[in-house]
């Protein structure tokens, strides 16, 4: 069996008194793409966050391709937090995209795409412009380059953010409900885009609220409510009948948002 | 008023924009070390970038000056008083510059942050290529307000025996008897430089659209 690209193991996760992850454990397969689906407030994003390490865990561990992410585990079983560049260099494994888009406003489409090359790996701004323009095509911004994000729609600025998060050839891409701040017509644009990463053999864990997208696009899907993982298993399993009572309760409130279909 | 007169009083005015230009420029390297310090998370930076502001900030410039008029050569520095005058000016400029910037930087919305974090910047690189600039950007109006303040406080700068523009004013009045004429030509003369800092501060500003209208 390959190792899978990200192992969460045993997390918990308090905010103060509150516990909102009690122990997930989920594996993410190489080259598939996973969603991470539940009502709101089920800690979906809080997990997603925590395998990129925003949010830290409070206990139990994450390895990306293997490697300890955040804290590895040390004497006595405690966790322990690794140094902040041990820390960086696993996280560049990863690229994330989040729902507010998060473009840097003072930089246009080609200069947040290219800053972390030039910045942080030291190549030069041709080169770093030229490797951007590549991603920006891919992303059908090519002639958005010299844009900021303030002159972008909201679909734009995400496939720019796409694009930013690409131009450092990650190993898995997160999705923090890529699609819930943009208008319905805009959510397709972005949702194309995903959906030819996927094809490209991207290794994708998707927080999202389309049902639909989900079950086309997702090899395997994860049921999270209340801070645990209900189940997991590829859209057929989840889908198909008979269903888990608190999924179908969860997907009654998306039949009339168009995903009837599954039913 | 004879074009002498208004001739020394232009020239007084050079130093009145000359002390003041330096003092703001180290006041703004000060100042946003004295944020980023308040900032830290480090509990001994955070209080002493607090302690420097209160201080500064709580303390009359005309104290400040007078102190360290005489403070520096009793630490054996026997600077000149343009040093202790652009050193007083400066240092408390840093404390409200300081302050705006610390405005700013707490309005950069921490998604920019998160989203540099894992484009892997490190906190230096965030600090130079995301925070700095927006903060700046947020800050600048309130700047470009400290900027004519200190140039207004530089008159003070007087009572360590630099001859500035207002000092010059007085000068000339005691010695022509002439106050109301010389004190509307100085006036007239704060008004103009401050007028040129505030369209140059316009200017800067329309440089920081990032693409809005």
């Amino acid at each position: 069996m390959t190792m899978p690209a990200i192992s969460v193991k045993g997390l918990i996760k308090r905010f103060g008194d509150v516990e909102v992850l009690h122990g997930i454990d989920l594996d993410i397969p190489q080259g598939q793409v996973s969603c991470l689906i539940g009502p709101s407030g089920s800690g979906k994003s809080t997990l997603l966050r925590c395998m990129a390490f925003l949010e830290e865990a409070s206990d139990g561990l994450i390895f990306i391709n293997g490697e300890p992410l955040g804290y590895a585990s040390g004497p006595q079983g405690k966790p322990v937090r690794l140094p902040a560049a041990r820390i960086r260099a696993v996280r560049s494994q990863i690229g994330m995209v989040f729902q507010q888009f998060n473009l840097w406003p003072h930089m246009t489409a080609l200069g947040n795409v290219s800053e972390a090359l030039k910045t942080v790996h030291g190549v030069r701004k041709s080169e770093a412009e030229e490797r951007a323009m590549v991603q920006l095509k891919k992303v059908g911004l090519a002639e958005r380059a010299g844009h900021y994000p303030s002159q972008l729609s909201g679909g734009q600025q995400q496939r720019v953010a796409i694009a930013r998060a690409l131009a450092l050839e990650p190993k898995i891409m997160l999705f923090d409900e890529p699609t819930s701040s943009l208008d319905p017509e805009l959510t397709g644009e972005v949702l194309n885009v995903m959906r030819a990463l996927a094809a490209d053999g991207m290794t994708m864990v998707v927080v999202s609220h389309e049902i639909g997208f989900a079950a086309a696009v997702c090899q395997q899907i994860a049921f999270l409510d209340n801070g645990k993982l209900l189940m997991t298993g590829t859209p057929q399993q989840i889908f198909g009948k008979p269903r888990h009572p608190r999924l179908d309760q969860f997907l009654d409130t998306y039949l009339d948002r168009g995903a009837a279909m599954l039913v | 008023m004879s074009w002498k007169l208004f001739e020394l009083l232009v020239q007084a005015s050079f130093y009145t924009v000359l002390i003041s230009f330096i003092s703001i420029t180290i006041g703004l390297v000060i100042g946003t070390a004295v944020s980023a310090a308040s900032l830290s998370p480090n509990r001994a930076l955070s209080i002493s970038g607090r302690t420097f502001v209160s201080f500064f900030r709580g303390v009359p410039l005309l104290v400040q000056l007078l102190l360290i008029y005489n403070l520096l050569p009793a630490l054996g520095l026997n600077v000149p008083s343009v040093v202790a005058a652009i050193t007083g000016l400066s240092l408390c400029t840093a404390a409200y510059q300081a302050e705006n910037l610390r405005g700013g930087f707490q309005s950069v919305p921490r998604g920019l942050l998160e989203a540099a974090d894992m484009a892997g910047l490190s906190a230096f690189q965030q600090f130079r290529r995301i925070k700095a600039p927006i903060a700046l950007r947020l800050a600048l109006p309130s700047l470009v307000n400290e900027a004519i303040m200190i140039l207004k406080a530089s008159s003070l700068v007087s009572v360590v025996g630099i001859v500035e523009l207002t000092r010059m004013a007085q000068d000339l009045a005691a010695s022509t008897y002439r106050p109301i004429e010389l004190f509307s030509a100085a006036g007239l003369l704060y008004l103009i430089i401050n007028w040129l800092i505030a369209s140059g501060g316009s200017v800067f500003e329309r440089s920081f659209r990032w693409g809005r209208p």
